[in-house]
């Protein structure tokens, strides 16, 4: 458990560059998450902090030391590998020990230590399997008792539910998240699915060609995107662009939306933050434009709307809404898409 | 063409493989108990040709020295080999492909060539003649096969289990030996039995290798034969043939080869 700090990281491959000035502050206890598209720079951000990838300048931190020459089997972390990478040899019991047994730690502290996160990873009786024995997600389970048996200052985690179904993954973030509150330990994810960074980290940050784009907690970086990068790709986002003008923005059509603030000329306008009513009924709201629907796309829960507006062009608006009048306006309808300013942010192109 | 009439035609294709690979041996076996030195029928059984083969120094000293050639070829060409296979696999440096690629070559080379071309090397080295040239020969034959056989194996799992021992805490001596080694012992084992028979089997290369006085069984056997042909080597073959049957079950009854790990 322990604060871990990068400052100004960088490191290239040839021609690519794969951490580009990145400076992160992870605080003591905190889940973090990185998110990216992939080549984004996200796994070599996490594999210099685990070892694998030596910087070529800025400093990596731990508790104030700086690690970056300490070698990977000396770093005291955990980490836990999408595929698991459990030991196909040995048994759960032994894949678990690992860590304890080449410290060269007493037998019987070992014995203790093994049941103690059998039980805490819910697997215990299953402790003389081998892994092929196990099902996907105790695997997994396994994997992160094997990470955390020995203490680790930090937890590394690489996209750790990808290779479970929906299903699975969802169980697994909810536990995932209880392990890592009940041991308090530092915890540092990747992951591409911006469900699971949004559902696990206390903050994310998303990261682009070897740049950080963003960094905050979930909820502000998905509502305050600062670029047009960050929102979409966290999440759907309608983007408009036209001239600032104050804290408004003129389209092309010569609408003119209020915003959240001043622009530079594009805002984004997340989808479930629009409503959608048949034409002429409007209440009185901030933004209002006319439109015509393309589709309707029914999913139980919700419903989402592929509306045609003629300030967007040829880009279909996107709206979300919940299923809760029980029917869905059809392609062809004449409707008014309604929303508020402060759900009118400006961006960064 | 029911499935019954395809079940059929394989079962005795299959038939006809074992058949053909395994009469002529059996038939060997056979003539080894058989009394008459001529292949005469009807068989009688005796075993004087095992009793002739106990008094036969020569056959006797050839198995030997075949024995002690194959196990230390073994053991050398598998170090040798599965270390060349992890700094394959795991590591880049400069020339790698092109080493890679000048690997495979000596698998095809005719042995008639290579054992002209170490012949001559041996002499020009002044490393000369002798179970010890026969030896070094052996090794240089075989490392390709065991860095193959290592190799795949070793592709078989990435970087990840070393890399995940190592987060563990796990030295890279341990992570050898507790990780890389254990998950590599079944092809490491294979590759050791492919270097013993590489060797065991040798003729070329050890006939152009021994010095006059010794020799290795393959090459005695040859020259017994020259001389006329006496049951004695059906008696010695025999022996062999039961003795790496029998080893190889055993091994393929304890490592399971290639995939499942």
């Amino acid at each position: 458990m322990s604060r871990v700090e990068i400052a100004n990281l960088c490191k290239h491959y040839d021609s690519v560059t794969a951490l580009d000035d990145v400076s992160i502050a992870f605080e003591d206890g905190e889940f973090f998450g990185l998110l990216g598209p992939s080549g984004s720079g996200k796994t070599t951000l996490l594999r210099a902090l685990a070892g694998f990838v030596v910087p070529d300048s800025g400093s990596i931190r731990f508790d104030g030391q700086r690690v970056e020459n300490v070698p990977v089997h000396r770093r005291e972390i955990g980490m836990v590998f999408q595929n698991y990478a459990l030991f196909p040899h040995l048994t759960v019991n032994e894949n678990i020990a690992f860590g304890l047994s080449v410290r060269g730690r007493p037998r019987e502290e070992t014995a203790t230590r093994v049941d103690a996160m059998l039980a805490l990873v819910r697997l215990e009786g299953l402790g003389e399997r081998k892994p092929r024995q196990l099902s996907g997600g105790q695997q997994q389970r396994v994997a992160l008792a094997r990470a955390l048996v020995t203490d680790p200052k930090v937890l590394l985690l690489d996209e750790p539910l990808g290779a479970l179904d929906r299903r699975l993954r969802q169980e697994m973030q909810v536990e995932l998240r209880e392990i890592q509150r009940s041991t308090g330990i530092t915890a540092v994810f990747v992951t591409h699915d911006q469900e699971e960074a949004l559902t696990l980290s206390d903050r994310i940050a998303i990261i682009d060609r070897g740049r950080l784009i963003q960094i905050g907690p979930p909820r502000e970086v998905y509502e305050r995107p600062e670029t047009v990068f960050a929102a979409q790709f966290l999440g759907d986002a309608n983007l408009f662009r036209g001239t600032a003008e104050g804290d408004r923005l003129r389209l092309g059509g010569g609408q003119v939306l209020r915003t959240a603030g001043r622009s530079d000329g594009i805002v984004v306008v997340r989808p479930e933050k629009i409503g959608v009513y048949p034409a002429g009924t409007t209440p009185t709201t901030d933004n209002c434009l006319d439109g015509e629907i393309l589709q309707a796309i029914f999913s139980g829960a919700s419903v989402t709307y592929r509306v045609r507006v003629p300030a967007l062009g040829e880009i279909p608006l996107l709206a979300f809404l919940q299923n809760q009048a029980g029917d869905v306006l059809a392609p062809g309808a004449r409707v008014s898409l309604v929303w508020s300013a402060a759900h009118t942010v400006p961006v960064a192109p | 063409m029911t499935a019954n009439t395809g079940r059929w035609i394989a079962k005795t294709y299959l038939g006809l493989v074992l058949v053909f690979l395994y009469l002529p041996i059996a038939i060997m076996i056979l003539m080894a108990f058989n009394r008459s030195a001529l292949y005469e029928l009807p068989f009688v059984f005796d075993t004087v040709w095992f009793e002739a083969l106990a008094k036969n120094d020569r056959l006797l000293t050839a198995s030997f020295n075949s024995v002690v050639i194959a196990v230390v070829n073994a053991f050398i060409a598998t170090t040798v080999g599965t270390l060349a296979a992890l700094g394959l696999a795991r590591y880049s440096f400069r020339g790698k492909r092109l080493l890679q690629l000048l690997l495979f070559p000596p698998i095809t080379i005719p042995w008639l060539i290579i054992g002209t071309s170490m012949l001559v090397f041996f002499f020009w080295t002044g490393i000369g003649r002798g179970l010890h040239a026969i030896l070094l020969g052996h090794v240089a034959l075989s490392l390709p096969y065991v860095i193959v056989v290592v190799g795949a194996r070793l592709a078989s799992f990435g970087p990840q289990l070393e890399e995940a021992a190592a987060t563990l805490g796990a030295t890279p001596w341990q992570t050898l030996w507790r990780v890389t080694a254990p998950i590599l012992a079944p092809g490491i084992m294979a590759a050791a039995l492919f270097a013993f028979a590489v060797s065991f089997d040798q003729f070329v290369i050890s006939y152009f290798l021994a010095s006059p006085g010794t020799s290795t069984l393959p090459v005695e056997i040859y020259t017994s034969i020259r001389k006329g042909f006496t049951p004695e080597i059906n008696a010695i073959s025999s022996i062999i043939i039961l003795v790496s049957m029998g080893l190889m079950m055993l091994v393929v009854r304890h490592f399971r080869f290639g995939g499942e790990r």
